[in-house]
């Protein structure tokens, strides 16, 4: 077996009271597809804001490719290689498909101090290609993002991972309130992740989902990692049990 | 065709502009051709400036989702402060940079406040908007300060210049900064985040964006415009008086909305504040020509200033309508 590419060792998190997370340890291998389920209130989006720099643990260690790492922002675990792409969080709708790509990276002509002035030529075809290469054909990387539809949208947020080329992609709940179609259509960027060579945490409180396009299946219950087993060796009635 | 359509109903000034030509148009008929006449427009120019300058950074800000009320009290203090100086015998290279360091640190403490604390800006800026007239009329001492003649060089700022001599030099000074905001906000990484920050403040933040200091910035250049602004005023006028600017921040906060930016933040150009504060002025100066009593003139601004945003919230929804297929 390869080296995993994230060790998590013994993480905690208090919320005023609340123990958020009570000491979850886990291994995620490079190129799996992990789907992470529980219920409300069990610690997914927890454990996930923590591997993506929005939080900050209380307790435990976190490795990265095998070196100790402790992301304070989102910008660390970014330039790490850990995107996160969120429900709602991730893109501005009044800004356009070409601006949202780069928000925080853009690509600049000249700059002082890190401020300078944006190399727009090379955002519009950047995103022409990063949308074509997740198959949405979009008509302008121009429209604003708003005007695009909830699948549309983690297309070009899925786009945008791509095209900094991250080598972990964390989805916390990207197909809540999605119609059918457009929940396939994200159902299989997740699939195709792991020819790309990425890894994948999928978070989502439909297993049916999590079975369809997940190696593995990890259950959250109070804190805690109650169930741990390749999709192959689970069932949906085992995990139904466990939560 | 289609396509075009929504791209005009899209923009956000649009608004404005067809107001700003109608009532031109009205105000032109009803003043028998004196209202479009050089020395009217001379005279409309070389206010424009003033109010103008403090309407880009307030629609600066709105667009990075947060508000200044303060604006129109820093519009006296900056002038008071250099005011006070000269009539000490300071000069006016340590006078004016004094005045506008204040300024700054104005929008400083505003913009600290409002994020530290999470306080709603309306609030922080309220509370400015007293604190700083407050602080102009105590180091004014009551009386305005005598600024000895040939302190300030007023030439750089209120000489007439250009064909006719149409325009002031403020002119010149406005239009410079409107170009260098309006490049700003759209042209750099800087202006991005801006816009990214007042758009969708999660997103912004996920993103890795400082929005904390991207909001103090904005805060500070607002405040640092309105500043500027009330030295071209006490320019032109000759003495800072304390009472200058009062309620130039709603005219300000008008201006922004009628040129189509957003109370929400995340929607609005700078090109938009501007028609917004001419249209302020167009009105101001077309009700005297048309001979109608002054006090109507904020009657006239309220009713334009709801006008504007039923008319921009039909049109966007117009443009929303206009289904214009995103996939190919
Ligand atoms: N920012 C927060 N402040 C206080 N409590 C929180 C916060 N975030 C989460 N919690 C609490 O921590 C627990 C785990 O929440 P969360 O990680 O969001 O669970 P999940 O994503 O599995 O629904 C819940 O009891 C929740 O109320
Ligand atoms: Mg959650």
């Amino acid at each position: 077996m390869t080296d995993p590419i994230i060790q998590v060792q013994g993480l905690h998190k208090w919320y005023s009271g609340v123990h958020a997370l009570n000491g979850v340890s886990l291994d995620i291998q490079p190129n799996q597809a992990v789907g992470l389920v529980g219920d409300n209130g069990a610690g997914k989006s927890t454990l996930i804001n923590i591997l993506s720099g929005m939080q900050i643990a209380d307790e435990g260690e976190i490795r990265f490719e095998g070196r100790p790492v402790q992301f304070r922002t989102p910008r660390d675990a970014m330039d790490a290689g850990i995107e996160t792409i969120y429900q709602y969080n991730s893109m501005v709708p009044t800004m356009s498909i070409a601006r949202n790509m780069f928000i925080g990276r853009e690509p600049l002509r000249a700059s002082v101090g890190g401020v300078g002035i944006l190399d727009r030529k090379a955002m519009r075809e950047a995103s022409i290609a990063a949308l074509r290469d997740v198959d949405l054909h979009l008509r302008s990387p121009d429209a604003l993002v708003g005007e695009l539809s909830g699948g549309q949208r983690q297309g070009v947020a899925i786009a945008r991972a791509m095209h900094f080329k991250s080598k972990v992609m964390i989805l916390d709940e990207p197909t809540n309130h999605l119609a059918v179609k457009e929940t396939q259509k994200v159902l299989g960027f997740i699939q195709s992740l792991s020819e790309l060579g990425i890894t994948a945490i999928f978070i989502s409180h439909n297993i049916h989902h999590v079975f369809e396009c997940c190696d593995r299946i990890v259950a959250m219950a109070r804190g805690e990692i109650v169930l741990d087993r390749p999709t192959s060796e689970t069932s949906m009635d085992e995990l139904h049990e466990v939560l | 065709m289609k396509r075009l359509l929504k791209i005009y109903l899209d923009k956000p000034e649009m608004t404005g502009i067809v107001f700003l030509i109608l009532l031109t148009a009205v105000f032109e008929i009803r003043s028998d051709g004196v209202f479009l006449n050089a020395f009217n427009l001379q005279g409309m120019l070389g206010l424009l400036p003033e109010t103008a300058l403090v309407a880009i950074g307030v629609t600066l800000l709105m667009i990075c989702g947060e508000f200044d009320l303060s604006v129109g009290s820093v519009f006296a203090l900056m002038p008071m402060t250099m005011g006070v100086m000269l009539a000490d015998g300071w000069p006016f290279v340590l006078a004016y940079p004094a005045g506008m360091t204040v300024a700054l640190l104005v929008g400083l403490v505003n913009g600290i406040i409002t994020v530290r604390f999470a306080i709603p800006s309306f609030i922080t800026t309220l509370g400015m908007l007293f604190v700083a007239r407050s602080a102009t009329i105590v180091i004014s001492g009551g009386f305005p300060p005598v600024i000895p003649p040939d302190a300030m060089p007023k030439a750089l700022f209120t000489a007439f210049v250009g064909p006719g001599d149409m325009f002031r030099m403020s002119f010149l000074w406005f239009l410079a900064v409107a170009l260098l905001v309006s490049l700003m906000l759209s042209r750099t990484n800087f202006g991005n985040w801006i816009r990214a920050t007042g758009g969708f403040l999660p997103a912004a933040q996920a993103m890795g964006i400082p929005t904390a200091r991207v909001k103090i910035a904005c805060f500070m250049l607002c405040s640092l415009l309105a500043g500027f602004a009330g030295s071209i005023q006490v320019m032109r006028l000759g003495a800072p008086l304390p009472s200058i600017g009062e309620g130039l921040e709603l005219q300000a906060v008008a201006a922004a909305v009628i040129g189509g930016t957003a109370l929400t933040g995340g929607i609005g150009t700078i090109l938009g504040g501007i028609i917004g504060a001419t249209l302020i002025r167009v009105i101001d100066n077309g009700l005297v020509l048309s001979r109608v009593d002054a006090n109507w003139f904020k009657m006239a601004l309220g009713t334009l200033t709801v006008g504007a945003v039923i008319l921009n919230a039909w049109l966007r929804q117009k443009s929303r309508a206009i289904r214009v297929e995103t996939e190919r």
